[in-house]
């Protein structure tokens, strides 16, 4: 298909596969924690785009799939024994099939009421696994050390749990790419600028947006369970903090909705930020305070983020700034 | 053959009888207009026949098939289109993706592609495909009427529901865009047309059927609802400015 | 046993009272503007603050300090809307939840700065009304819950039979009929969120007598406040009344026969099983 050959299609997906293998060559262990970091807010970024960029739903809720994916995947690791892979895979997909269950019923809401909805899904899962004796509880669960030990001992098991997130951002990346040149993708945003509208013309809005929500929630629970055996342990504190999604949020808002490449700038600039306020000695103590201005100038001034901004200003680049 | 056929259609939204036993039949091929006054329920059968909102009794049978209360993405599926009377464009994507989705959409489960060369060639017809790569939300109305047309017709309905496509174009648009139509009708659409423009309506229709306060008060030719008693009370007011109607 | 569950139910009751006036605020300013504000939990903590800072600063009677809380509530209200809310309030609905949800971040950011998170206490007993040895309650929360009502009725007079109030019903019923006979409705829209905060600030006044707390601690209180405000119906404060002591009586209830760590889950869960049945609410919304 001609679409991939466009430079905006390859363009996120070159960066990505660049910075890791600069990584991977350079060896150096902070580049790497860096990086991991890094990623995870790239993945987690993309994954909220594939759902409020095409369809306009907004969800304060995606770290709900990063938890309970994780944890399932954490589970499956630490007290069953199973190989990271797989266990992240079938987080993944605990993930994926939670939302294909609940998408049904949540997306028939709109606008706040379907926000709220999701702030709500994801208390009630923090407060259930608090409660599931299986998950540990409220002390969550943890890792003995000997489990890195398959992995080629711990230093080489985060190399492998560095790989393994790359590979997997670099999925989403493409996953977002396929959905935003597809037919389904043209349906999803016709549902964005009028869902009763597209529905009048044929796109079975309902179907889609659950599939949607469930390719949208598979990629955080692999997320999830790669962070949590990288540290060992997981907490319902840790899990599903509501401050995590809404940090996706701004980065999706900050690099531009809707757009692939959008994501990756505003995680590497809200990390940037985030990481300059926090070393900084001024602003050290302010850094939510001042994360929350930009924010606030963002939504008023540029609320199609960056690469929105661009693609106004520069049409001739549109084909670039996918 | 018998295209659509409305049995009964009745609809009430609480205490308000918005439609009542509303009968009629379209045959395929013919220009049907639909006429009454504000209020009449003319905008609510057209919802009860794309399936916006399911009768409270009464069938819809479209080729043979009962597709009452059915949802619209399965109505559109089926081959029936609408261009609504408030235009509703899909604002931040272009004037072709739009038409794009009506075609991919629509009868023909197209690809890409291949909705992109409907796309083109249904612009060309209504004369949109100079602005094919503009946003659809920076067209002016008559142009996001325009283009109201070009979705339902790119997704090749065997009917086409049209909402006061008329209303806000002056004289010269309103010729052109009877033409429009007339040349959709030539290439095999059936169309049922809400219209308060009653020159334009009483010349393009082959038949009329008048709704007054959700009941249906008449149907035929132009020239035998213009002379009917119950519509000239209910609607056209004045028997002499209608005779002037008829002949301008 | 059924001692305890009176007291139980009756301390969750009162304390309903509060939660449904924390969760007010919230469901005003969602029915006259449509929007949902993410600040309100920092606006709570706010309250508590100003409560603590009279008292232990100035030695004011915690209860007279609720005047100029209430006061700081109205200010802080007009001026996030000034500077928030007011620039997205027709933008689609994503804007103004990001918009407030920023200001949520600058006050606790700002807030932590200044007073950290460690945890602040009103030292306020005033003993306890007693009924026999297994009813006792506390008058702080009677009080409370007192001032609670008392403050609603306030605001339906203040609604019903007062100038500003009525404009702020027609600004809520419809925005544009209202500009058209003369209503200023960006001071209105002002107003309404300046007194939804307020009623946040004096929940947070309220809860300060009997609870300790810190910068963070209006985050949970907003979360109830969501779920009171669907349970009861955005848009209706009398329903946010309800609402809390549904909310308060669950609270009550629950412990007495599961652990008390399951009251989150039947909060929320109940919270999207309303959402999903009736989200206009049990008693309908506006």
């Amino acid at each position: 298909m001609r679409a991939w050959l466009r430079p905006g299609v390859w363009i996120p997906v070159a960066i990505v596969l660049i910075w890791g293998l600069a990584v991977l060559v350079l060896g150096q262990d902070t580049y790497r924690e860096t990086t991991f970091t890094l990623l995870m807010f790239v993945g987690m970024a993309s994954s909220l785009n594939i759902l409020l960029g095409y369809t306009g739903y907004v969800s304060f809720g995606h770290i709900v799939f990063f938890g309970l994916g994780g944890y399932m995947g954490f589970y499956l690791i630490s007290q069953q024994g199973w190989p990271l892979y797989v266990a992240a895979l079938a987080g993944g997909a605990l993930s994926g099939v939670l939302a294909g269950l609940l998408g049904s019923a949540v997306l028939r809401l709109r606008g706040a009421y379907f926000a709220l909805a999701t702030i709500g899904i994801n208390e009630a899962a923090r407060a259930f696994v608090s409660n599931f004796g299986p998950f540990g509880g409220a002390t969550g669960l943890n890792l003995t050390f000997a489990t890195y030990n398959a992995y080629g001992g711990a230093t080489q098991a985060l190399w492998i749990t560095f790989i393994c997130l790359w590979v997997v951002t670099l999925a989403v990346l493409i996953a977002s790419l396929a959905v935003r040149h597809s037919r389904f993708g043209l349906g999803l945003m016709a549902i964005r600028e009028d869902e009763d509208a597209a529905m009048v013309m044929g796109v079975k809005a309902p179907q889609a947006k659950t599939l949607t929500f469930m390719i949208s929630a598979f990629f955080p629970g692999v997320i999830g369970t790669l962070y949590f055996f990288k540290n060992g342990n997981v907490e319902p504190g840790d899990a599903f903090q509501l401050h995590m999604s809404i940090e996706a949020l701004v980065m999706v808002m900050l690099g531009g909705q809707g757009t692939v490449l959008g994501p990756i700038l505003g995680a590497v600039t809200y990390q940037g930020l985030r990481g300059y306020l926090l070393t900084s000695p001024i602003f050290k103590s302010l850094h939510l305070a001042v994360s929350g201005l930009f924010l606030l100038l963002i939504v008023l001034f540029v609320p199609a983020g960056a690469v929105g901004w661009l693609r106004a200003r520069l049409p001739k680049w549109r084909k670039v700034l996918e | 053959m018998t295209l659509l056929e409305c049995n009964g259609i009745t609809k009430r939204f609480g205490g308000l009888q918005a439609l009542s036993e509303v009968t009629f039949t379209i045959t395929a091929g013919e220009i049907l207009g639909l006429i009454g006054p504000n209020g009449a329920g003319k905008t609510t059968l057209f919802n009860v026949v794309n399936g916006v909102f399911p009768p409270t009794q009464g069938q819809v049978i479209f080729r043979g098939e009962d597709i009452t209360g059915l949802p619209p993405y399965e109505v559109a599926r089926r081959g029936i289109a609408r261009a609504y009377q408030v235009v509703r464009p899909l604002n931040d994507l272009t004037v072709t993706e739009n038409v794009m989705v009506g075609a991919c959409f629509g009868r023909e489960t197209l690809s890409l592609s291949g909705a992109a060369s409907v796309a083109g060639e249904v612009l060309a017809l209504v004369g949109l495909e100079h602005r094919a790569d503009q946003l659809a939300g920076s067209l002016n109305v008559a142009q996001k009427k325009r283009l109201e047309m070009a979705r339902a017709l790119a997704a090749k309905p065997y009917l086409i529901l049209l909402d006061e496509v008329l209303a806000g174009l002056n004289p010269t648009e309103i010729d052109a865009m009877l033409e429009t139509i007339r040349s959709i009708c030539r290439q095999g659409a059936t169309i049922l047309m809400i219209e308060h423009v009653m020159q334009a309506v009483m010349s393009v229709s082959d038949r009329l059927i008048v709704l007054d306060y959700g009941v249906l008060i008449a149907e035929g030719t132009p020239a035998e609802v213009v002379n009917n008693q119950q519509v000239i009370e209910a609607y056209l007011g004045d028997p002499k400015m209608t005779e002037r109607l008829m002949a301008g | 046993m059924f001692g305890q569950l009176l007291a139980s139910l009756t301390d969750g009751l009162l304390l309903g009272f509060v939660y449904g006036l924390a969760a007010m605020g919230l469901s005003l300013i969602w029915g006259v503007m449509t929007v949902i504000n993410l600040a309100h939990g920092p606006v709570i903590a706010m309250g508590m603050f100003g409560s603590y800072f009279l008292f232990i600063q100035a030695g004011v009677n915690p209860y007279l300090a609720l005047l100029p809380v209430a006061s700081l509530g109205l200010v802080a209200g007009f001026l996030i809307y000034g500077t928030a809310v007011h620039w997205v309030i027709d933008a689609p609905h994503l804007s103004s939840l990001l918009a407030t949800f920023a200001v949520n971040m600058i006050i606790i950011g700002l807030g932590t700065a200044a007073f950290t998170t460690s945890p602040h206490n009103i030292d306020y007993p005033l003993g306890a009304l007693r009924a026999g040895d297994w009813f006792s309650v506390s008058y702080t929360r009677l009080i409370a819950a007192v001032a609670a009502v008392a403050i609603t009725a306030g605001l339906y007079l203040f609604l019903y039979f007062t100038r500003p109030g009525k404009a702020i019903r027609a600004v809520a019923n419809n925005r544009m009929a209202a500009e058209l006979m003369g209503i200023p409705s960006a001071y209105i829209l002002a107003l309404s969120f300046g007194i939804g905060t307020m009623l946040a600030a004096l929940a947070g006044g309220l809860i300060a007598t009997f609870f300790p707390f810190t910068i963070l601690s209006g985050g949970p209180y907003e979360l109830k406040s969501f779920v009171i405000c669907v349970l009861g119906g955005l848009g209706n404060p009398l329903g946010a009344l309800v609402g809390g002591l549904l909310l308060g009586g669950l609270e009550g209830i629950i412990p007495t026969i599961m652990p008390v760590s399951w009251v989150p889950v039947v909060e929320f869960g109940l919270f999207v099983l309303v959402l999903l049945v009736r989200p206009t609410g049990l008693f309908g919304a506006k």
